[in-house]
């Protein structure tokens, strides 16, 4: 439980009853098309500090919520495509360079026989990257959150679908942004605390 | 069609159009358990019993937490003492050297290299069920990925042990790694059999991560599941339950199902699934370098990367068989994720891939003909009559005439018919590589080189030992980690569709 602070954009403190700081608000669905059809109201509202949570990640949300496509795949290939450079030239410098030995009559730097090695390289320091990189835009690993401790949330991953509209957003507002969730057929809305 | 398609059937259950039929779907003669349909309108479902989602989270989480029955430890406490012969042996041969195999001057890779390249095909059925359906967008994957990637890691296991023992002296094993030494030698990178360790390495840490990956949202899942048992509790929480709070709590990693963190993670997933198909490929044909840049008749051919990755695939769709057949059976459940459809599906497999290995057996005999090399017929004349002929003939029986039953619709949709071909299948496979390795080291060049190969008992048992550790392994990971993809399951289900309700999809 920490001390409420302001709202960056307006100003406004929010707190719960208890005095807690407030971190939002969630609301419940029962299916993806709901879901779909809620997100879809809250990104028309114009909010941008939300998030949906589902089981398994719902088909055409990303649209739903306005998401930009994501980085990660330019950060993979820049750093898949080093790493295979690294391998290359590995094998040259020790192929070349520091260990020269005669193998079957063949130029010290014959490229073809680094292309197995090359490419493997390649790969681990992609596969690394896409995982990694994942976990580091998610700012993963986190082992807390305001939402996990609500019991109601804790379903999200059995059959549960969840939208949670942050207090740090600038268009947050207690009275509106619940009747907001609630025309878009949210069930249980709740305050998260922070 | 006057009955209603199962996918409807799942839907209008959950819409409140269809009543729910409370008793499992009774048996068709027709289309089995309601999945052998051929209906060009639709697809069988995916999954059976007209679940809903909170019923594959009961189902898949009960497996890990109430355990998969009185079956287990007997079975367990069996194959973990078959594993143990691996270290016994092991060190006995660490101890002796490598005299205490049957290897001798002529025939100096056998049982330790067909068991390598044995392991490391069962592998990339995974691999193959994990990346490349993904990549072509089979939904069906989604129910076997998980138990199929877990096989490719514990395969890789038990492959990499065989040649880190072969090399003779182990402890000199971390020079197959360009390591700086004191002795200033570097590995030689024009070697197929460094290509090779990087190959096989590679191939476990991407297996392991994409492995990690698909079980993160799982993790989550099952931390969830104990933390709401420790909440709404009223005595004391068992300790497993905290157990399996903190530990599947820190292996999920704090994942929380954000769609934004979705938008990631399947775009992540896609890249390992890209990357991972030329990986699996890469692997195979990197061993079979190791024979084919070598000049020995029966290994010096350039069918070998394609010939090797399609037995690779042909056995490890064997061996995931193999183990899932039972498995269904034994698992309350497990029939409604792995349908009939599956296992027809995967028994398909077989069949293509077991008739693209025999066109690379009958290919070698034309191209060892039509190619004009004298010593080259020879060792596939001896192959098919001389003193290997019984171990050649088990191989073409297991691997190109057993899978012939499958053209028949009744044995490629019984579960004991393809649970026996592809105990066979594995049977063959095993002999393809000995076959391959030990019959062209026999009868090479001069007469003087020729010779028998007769495995010790440390051999077999070597052997055995590494079976009992691919089971061991496997067992373990049917109890304490989710065997099913749970989201990707979901996913798959009809419900599932945002559209669900239209008429159309």
């Amino acid at each position: 439980m920490s001390t409420p602070h302001a709202n960056a954009m307006n100003g406004n403190v929010y707190a719960t009853e208890g005095g807690a700081a407030l971190y939002g608000m969630m609301a419940e669905f029962d299916t993806p098309a709901d879901l779909t059809h809620a997100a879809e109201k809250v990104r028309d509202a114009g909010y941008a500090d939300w998030d949906v949570y589902s089981p398994f990640p719902v088909h055409g949300m990303d649209d739903a919520m306005g998401n930009p496509p994501t980085k990660l795949p330019l950060v993979v290939a820049a750093i898949g495509l080093s790493g295979a450079g690294l391998g290359m030239l590995l094998q040259w410098w020790v192929t070349s360079v520091d260990y020269r030995i005669v193998v079957q009559g063949k130029p010290y730097d014959a490229w073809q026989p680094w292309v197995p090695v090359l490419f493997e390289i390649g790969v681990l320091f992609t596969a690394f990257t896409a995982l990694l990189g994942m976990l580091a835009f998610n700012k993963l690993p986190m082992w807390h959150h305001p939402l996990m401790k609500k019991e109601r949330f804790l379903k999200v991953s059995d059959d549960r679908f969840v939208i949670a509209i942050e207090a740090a957003d600038p268009k947050f507002d207690p009275q509106k942004t619940r009747d907001l969730l609630a025309a878009a057929g949210g069930k249980h809305i709740e305050l998260v605390e922070e | 069609m006057t009955t209603l398609h199962p996918d409807q059937h799942a839907a209008g259950r959950l819409a409140g159009l269809v009543p729910d039929p409370g008793a499992p779907r009774p048996w068709d003669p027709v289309t089995g358990d309601g999945t052998l349909v051929d209906d060009a309108y639709g697809r069988a479902p995916l999954v059976l019993g007209d679940r809903s989602f909170g019923s594959v989270t009961d189902t898949v989480c009960g497996y890990v937490e109430k355990g998969p029955g009185r079956w287990w430890m007997p079975t367990f406490l069996i194959s973990a003492h078959v594993a143990a012969l691996v270290p016994l042996m092991v060190g006995y041969l660490i101890i002796t050297g490598v005299g205490v195999w049957g290897l001798n001057n002529r025939i100096d890779w056998a049982w330790d290299i067909t068991n390598f390249v044995f392991w490391i095909g069962i592998g990339h059925a995974g691999t193959l069920i994990s990346a490349i359906l993904c990549l072509l967008k089979q939904k069906w994957r989604t129910s076997i990925n998980r138990s199929a990637e877990a096989m490719t890691i514990f395969a890789v296991i038990c492959a990499g042990l065989f040649p880190g023992i072969h090399v003779g002296r182990v402890w000199m094993a971390w020079m197959l790694f360009p390591i700086p030494n004191a002795n200033g030698i570097w590995p030689n990178f024009r070697s197929p059999l460094l290509w090779d360790v990087f190959a096989v390495s590679t191939y476990f840490t991407v297996s392991a991560l994409f492995w990690y990956m698909g079980m993160i949202p799982d993790f989550a899942t099952l931390r969830d599941r104990a933390a709401l048992r420790m909440l709404q509790q009223g005595g004391p929480v068992p300790w497993s339950a905290r157990l399996r709070a903190y530990a599947f709590g820190l292996l999920a990693l704090g994942w929380r199902f954000s769609q934004r963190h979705w938008q990631r993670y399947e775009k992540a997933y896609l890249m390992l699934a890209g990357v991972s198909t030329p990986l699996v490929l890469s692997v195979h044909s990197i061993v079979s370098f190791d024979f084919a840049t070598s000049i020995l008749p029966g290994w010096h051919t350039t069918i070998f990367p394609p010939y090797f990755v399609a037995g690779a695939i042909f056995g490890g769709f064997a061996m995931v068989l193999f183990l899932l057949i039972p498995s269904r059976e034994l698992f309350p459940g497990m029939k409604d994720f792995i349908t009939l459809r599956h296992l027809e599906n995967m028994a398909k497999i077989i069949l293509v891939t077991g008739m693209m290995v025999g066109f690379a057996y009958s290919m070698e005999f034309f191209i060892a003909w039509y190619g004009a090399n004298r010593y080259e017929l020879d060792v596939f004349k001896n192959r098919a009559t001389g003193p290997y002929a019984w171990a050649y003939w088990t191989m073409i029986s297991c691997n190109v005439i057993s899978p012939q039953v499958f053209w028949v619709r009744a044995c490629r949709q019984s579960p004991l018919v393809i649970f026996l071909v592809s105990l066979a299948v594995t049977v063959g496979m095993w002999f393809e590589r000995f076959v391959i390795i030990v019959s062209s080291l026999a009868q090479a060049f001069l007469p003087a080189q020729w010779g028998m190969f007769y495995p010790t008992p440390v051999d077999i048992l070597t052997f055995v030992g590494s079976c009992g550790t691919f089971l061991t392994l496997y067992l373990l990971f049917m109890r304490f980690l989710p065997m099913f993809a749970m989201s990707e399951i979901k996913n798959v289900m009809p419900q599932a569709n945002p559209h669900a309700g239209h008429d159309h999809h």
